[in-house]
């Protein structure tokens, strides 16, 4: 499993070579149509309510670019894609394609013209083959036309061939990484020959490696005349592929750049608004004892899509921060699971806390031995959505903040703590105290981040600290992470974002199909040897 | 077209208050439409229905009795629904806690004991209902059986051995082969509140049960817990709460209500034990609970609803000659407009508009 998924990598840069040929033979015939405006968006506006998520916004793709769409979350991307993709309909402006105004009462609308969208989160039926679940997926106007499985079988393959997206198509989804997963949902949008393919935050669940392969087929797509829309935040892509950009703040269009041509930090001012603030690294403290341990813990993976965990070994030390980096879905959640105690572990002596076995206590037991710990998804898990905040801070503070007398729960003190939490974290609520889904992501997430650091734990153990956050809160949490160590706590942060492993942690290990792999010094390893380890290929420790 | 339902940021607290007001306005209407419709008139249906009731003593401690097991019942509901379990048995358990309530009453027969041998018959009535509803807790929670069909295959199950009870072992020898029990002594009934009426002490019991379960859910940490386990499971796991054991615990306190509910009907209403000792309360505390908005002070709101409509019913039926399923078919106007109106309350109805299919 794990060669098979190295050699897809390596394969891709191979045909890469062969590949151009072929293409280069169409962009002949093509080449007449490769240029000019595919689309232009002009003053689009849309409403929802008193908020205004599209002020006026013009954007214009031309045929064979890549295009950048830049913003944080909440710029209002996501809105202007759902107009351009016919699932919203704006309340002003208009939508020139090929030079012929046109409007979007459907998504099927906009298809038959030949927009296709690459979502950020895959929708596939897990259990079904890679086939099947792009024959589902597939309109009705080529199903109609003597379609059966054998042919679409083979029109995967060639597709797949053309472009360098190597996938079997009889192979179950279950047992696919998730770069080859987002192949699939490339496969399926390609399949429609699309003339404007949209990309929605394409690199956040791969590898660098399989970054760089999807990078290939991008731009042999825009050779042969494709026009693409890259949504993302990762200013490095952007520059990398990119040869024009659009930024979107608070809904508004604030710039038009190319940014080969710009810096990091000038691109990072327009999307934020302000000088961007950095992790400022901590005053010099001392690195203390092991505050928490795990020793050999293996864990059956509780349901056939969950993962195993195999012989895991780690020791966080107080006043540090120990990095866990991985692809989703490598074993993060089941170990969060094992550390916090919502699953249990096979001995009490594989979980140390300060050196007390816990291996075998409830999550509250571990909290009143001074650990804090921030679930991977906010609302669901770190907080009950219908709940205000004041009700949600008793949720994991009912047992060690005298919450709790006799039974009875003191809500009067827990909305004096959580309004301390909204202040100190700068959690930007609207009313008094909101109900938790009323928040936008990151400010619930500050205000989960914040309820746990308050608590003071000895050891904090977090699961995507910042996943779907925006910029400035993100530094924040960030910040906050680092400060907390620098007070003398373990600080375990399991993490997809490598740029925020690399700015935060002192130490970090990879999560690869349940196995840890020794941690290194941050100082010692490059993006590349981590990203290797993600895709599961064995490094030496004296990389 | 279609309608989608948009949650609303805020909800004043006026509109969460006047939304029961408007949606009783409004079944009364659609009541009275019906009503109309059958060539009556609505007035003289309302005044029948709800004005004559609420002036007659007698009438008024007929509600009073239909609201005691209701409100029990009731009660011991909203703890299941409010953690997402769907207790839909509470009739069998109601049954059962009248049935195992009935063991010393019934075999201390004639042995005029006592009041304390009430009291204990009250706590074994509890116990039988709160045993028999963790049998289908305890498959949930050890097999992942649904809990909705095995709670109401209960039903059954406890309604024919009732009926085998009142016809075999514990028929009355004297009762001239009618399928009913020997009547309770009087030390083993529930006390009369007031003299020349048939309001018992039931009320007392289920005015301290909801007073207890107000503080209970609202203010405990174990009633927090129930409204985490049925909002967001995973968060319950977050949180350091058992969701199996809350889970038993309240179906032992559903089911110990419904069972006290038995009992309570049994000793102070019916004085014996009879296949027909249920008007299908269990049943209809599920509308009352949902009319009480899953809350015990709602609930004695949805109770008195209910009581009030179906004493109304028969009165109409008498003298309009109205049939009785008027009263269920009220009953159902009156929970969809408090379900809508509580939807309504939270949320905005967004019109979207599906443009016509151009040719």
């Amino acid at each position: 499993m794990e060669a098979d998924e190295t050699s897809t990598v390596a394969g891709d840069s191979e045909k890469q070579t062969q590949m151009l040929a072929s293409i280069e033979a169409g962009l002949a015939a093509d080449s007449a149509q490769n240029s000019g405006l595919l689309v232009q968006m002009t003053g689009i506006t849309k409403r929802f309510g008193s908020f205004t998520a599209n002020d006026s916004i013009n954007l214009g793709v031309e045929r064979g670019q890549i295009h950048a769409l830049l913003g944080e979350n909440g710029a209002g991307k996501s809105t202007l894609m759902k107009i351009l993709n016919g699932l919203l309909r704006p309340d002003e402006g208009e939508i020139v394609w090929n030079g012929e105004a046109v409007q979007f009462e459907s998504p099927q609308d906009a298809a038959k013209l030949g927009i296709s969208m690459v979502f950020q989160h895959f929708s596939l039926f897990e259990n079904m083959s890679v086939l099947d679940n792009i024959a589902v997926a597939l309109p009705g106007s080529i199903r109609q036309n003597g379609f059966n499985l054998g042919r679409l079988s083979k029109r995967i393959e060639e597709v797949g061939e053309a472009y360098g997206l190597a996938l079997s198509p009889h192979r179950p989804v279950y047992s696919l990484s998730a770069g080859e997963r987002q192949r699939i949902e490339i496969i399926r949008a390609l399949l429609r020959d699309p003339k404007l393919l949209v990309l929605d935050e394409p690199t956040s669940v791969l590898t660098p490696q399989e970054a760089d392969a999807l990078f290939v087929t991008l731009e042999q797509l825009a050779q042969k005349g494709c026009g693409l829309l890259y949504i993302s935040h990762k200013l490095d892509e952007v520059q990398r592929l990119c040869s024009k950009a659009t930024i979107l703040r608070g809904g508004k269009l604030v710039g038009e750049c190319d940014p080969r041509k710009e810096d990091v930090r000038s691109l990072a001012a327009m999307m934020v608004g302000s000088h961007v603030p950095e992790v400022r690294s901590p005053a010099l403290h001392k690195i203390g004892d092991v505050r928490l341990e795990v020793e050999a813990l293996t864990l059956p993976a509780p349901d056939p899509h969950a993962k195993s965990l195999n012989h895991i070994m780690l020791s966080v030390h107080g006043g540090e921060v120990l990095g866990i980096a991985g692809i989703a879905g490598n074993g993060q959640s089941e170990l969060f699971a094992a550390l916090s105690g919502e699953t249990l572990a096979p001995q009490a002596r594989t979980i140390l806390i300060d050196t007390m076995p816990v291996g075998q206590l409830d999550i509250e037991s571990r909290r009143a031995l001074g650990a804090a710990f921030i679930p991977e998804q906010r609302l669901g898990h770190g907080a009950v959505p219908g709940m205000a905040l004041s009700d949600n801070l008793v949720l994991s503070r009912h047992g060690t903040d005298r919450l709790d007398r006799y039974g009875m729960v003191n809500f009067r003190r827990a909305r004096r703590l959580s309004d301390d939490v909204i202040s100190k974290f700068d959690v930007r609520i609207s009313g008094k105290n909101p109900v938790a889904s009323s928040l936008s992501g990151g400010n619930l997430q500050k205000f989960v981040v914040g309820r746990e650091i308050l608590a003071r734990p000895g050891v904090l153990v977090v699961d995507q600290p910042t996943w779907g956050v925006d910029a400035g809160a993100a530094v924040a949490i960030r910040q906050a992470l680092i400060n907390l160590a620098a007070q003398g706590a373990a600080v375990l942060v399991i993490s997809q974002d490598l740029d925020e492993l690399f700015s935060i942690s002192d130490r970090m290990a990879v999560l690869h199909e349940g196995s840890l792999s020794a941690a290194l010094p941050t100082g010692q390893v490059t993006r590349e040897t981590i990203g290797l380890m993600m895709a599961g290929s064995e490094v030496d420790d004296a990389a | 077209m279609r309608l989608e339902l948009v949650p609303r940021a805020s909800v004043s607290p006026i509109a969460r208050a006047l939304s029961p007001v408007i949606a009783i306005v409004l079944a009364g209407l659609m009541a009275g439409l019906v009503i109309a419709l059958m060539g009556r008139s609505p007035m003289a249906a309302f005044d029948i229905y709800i004005r004559e009731p609420l002036g007659d003593s007698w009438a008024l401690q007929e509600m009073g009795i239909k609201m005691i097991p209701l409100t029990l019942i009731a009660t011991g509901l909203v703890y299941c629904f409010r953690a997402n379990l769907w207790n839909i048995g509470a009739e069998g358990q109601y049954t059962m806690g009248a049935i195992v309530g009935a063991i010393l009453p019934l075999a201390t027969q004639g042995m005029e004991l006592g009041r304390w041998l009430l009291v204990i018959a009250l706590i074994m009535g509890a116990i039988g209902g709160a045993v028999y509803a963790l049998i289908p807790s305890y498959l949930r929670v050890r097999l992942g059986v649904s809990e909705i069909l095995s709670s109401l295959m209960l039903v059954y199950i406890a309604q024919l051995f009732l009926d085998y009870l009142v016809r075999g072992p514990w028929r009355d020898p004297k009762g001239f082969n009618f399928p009913q029990s020997v009547m309770f002594d009087t030390g083993s009934t529930l006390p009369i509140l007031f003299e020349e009426g048939r309001l018992h002490a039931g009320l007392i019991l289920a005015v301290v049960v909801v007073l207890a379960s107000t503080v209970v859910l609202g203010w405990s940490l174990f009633g927090y817990a129930i409204k985490v386990i049925g909002s967001a499971p995973k968060a319950a796991g977050f949180s350091g709460f058992s969701a199996s054991r809350i889970s038993l615990m309240v179906f032992a306190i559903s089911g110990g209500l419904a069972g006290l509910a038995g009992i309570v009907e049994v000793s102070g209403q019916i004085g014996q034990l009879k296949p027909s000792i249920s008007a299908g309360y269990g049943f209809t505390a599920i509308t009352v609970a949902f009319l009480g908005r899953l809350h015990p002070l709602g609930v004695v709101f949805g109770a008195f609803v209910v009581s009030l409509t179906a004493i109304g019913g028969e009165n109409a039926q008498i003298m309009l000659k109205l049939p009785l399923d008027l009263t269920t078919c009220f009953q159902g106007f009156l929970l969809l407009c408090v379900l809508a109106a509580d939807a309504l309350t939270s949320s905005s109805i967004r019109v979207v508009r599906t443009p016509k299919k151009e040719a």
